[in-house]
């Protein structure tokens, strides 16, 4: 276990559902402590009734995402000592999503949204044909790999603006993923998923405020997926090929 | 906003570019040359060529400022998307009005 430095972190934790508050509970620093760790600290040593979510532990799985100090992060991968302000911590549930209890989040709008963006594969072929070979230097396929690697942990989503101040909108992440699909040639689902993402809470409600960028854990940039779906979305449409 | 929107408010935006940058050099032009304001309509009146020009402005910016209106109360008003948006052609069909009641003003007569 990573030694205890001898000071003490107060740390604010969100408790109860959507109306629930704060509560403050100090939590003994240690070196190589993570948000994680604090979290667990307490609901281990201080409060086991305490809720929140997590599983990997090492930043795969993307299911620890919470509010730190004010911003969303993967707390499994985030350091005290690179967030908290002057030993104080106040972490909450993501933003723009429902309070389940604590700190876990409802995440079923997410993922809801990312269905409605279509952002199922939809094969073209079966389990008995050959697989078919794709070159990774491709130009469509190097455009997919610069967003495949989204863990789905709902940071883009809590931080975007968008998503707070209009109810339908997408969200980064289900648009981020749409735009991998839209350039794997082996998805049958193109022209469907391009009507999907041009309706009114589609690519083109994206104001462009890069809080995605910013946030991500993994260092992608949904904001410039987003904006050559809108490219995409709007030839379409100019040819006729999508309605509004 | 949806794609179709999209399209009118950006394609707009691109029509406007050019006509503001002519705008503005007419106005250089009117006020370094001291023209009076019978002077100028002097020139636009009964001129098919500015009635089209500003009227192609006054019909952009309509389009244009109602889009932009309708996508600032769906985000930002505590009213539902289809009051927001017939608050915005309402919008958009009061700025048209008052701008071709100026552009029949300058070019009429």
């Amino acid at each position: 276990m990573p030694r205890d430095t001898g000071d003490t972190l107060e740390v604010s934790i969100w408790r109860g559902g959507q109306d629930g508050a704060y509560q403050s509970y100090s939590v003994p620093s240690r070196d190589s402590q993570t948000v994680l760790d604090v979290v667990t600290y307490v609901q281990r040593y201080i409060d086991p009734t305490l809720t929140y979510r997590f599983a990997c532990r090492v930043g795969m799985c993307g299911s620890c995402a919470m509010t730190v100090n004010g911003r969303p992060r993967w707390t499994c991968r985030t350091h005290v000592s690179k967030v908290s302000k002057g030993g104080n911590l106040k972490i909450a549930p993501l933003s723009n999503l429902p309070v389940i209890k604590d700190l876990a989040a409802d995440m079923r709008p997410f993922f809801e949204k990312w269905q409605e963006a279509k952002g199922v594969f939809e094969p073209t072929k079966t389990r008995h044909d050959p697989v078919e070979a794709i070159r990774p230097n491709e130009p469509a396929r190097v455009a997919a790999d610069e967003g495949i690697e989204c863990i789905n942990c709902g940071v883009c989503y809590a931080g975007c603006d968008t998503v707070r101040w209009n109810a339908d909108y997408l969200g980064p992440a289900a648009l981020n993923r749409a735009w991998t699909l839209m350039n794997d040639r082996r998805d049958s689902g193109q022209s469907q998923r391009l009507a999907a993402i041009s309706t009114d809470g589609g690519c083109h409600a994206c104001h462009s405020h890069q809080s995605c960028q910013e946030f991500c854990p993994q260092s992608l940039n949904p904001t410039g997926s987003i904006a050559q779906l809108k490219r995409l979305a709007t030839k379409a449409y100019l040819r006729g090929e999508i309605g509004s | 906003m949806n794609v179709r929107l999209y399209v009118w408010q950006r394609g707009t935006a691109a029509l406007m570019a050019p006509l503001v940058l002519i705008h503005l050099a007419v106005m250089f032009y009117a006020t370094r040359q001291g023209l009076t304001a019978a002077d100028i309509l002097g020139r636009t009146r009964g001129s098919i060529a500015w009635a089209l020009f500003y009227g192609t402005f006054v019909a952009a910016s309509a389009i244009h400022a109602g889009i932009g209106v309708r996508g600032i109360l769906v985000e930002w008003a505590p009213i539902r998307p289809r009051a927001a948006e017939l608050t915005a052609i309402v919008f958009g069909l009061l700025l048209c009005a008052l701008g071709i009641r100026a552009v029949y003003a300058v070019v009429s007569g």
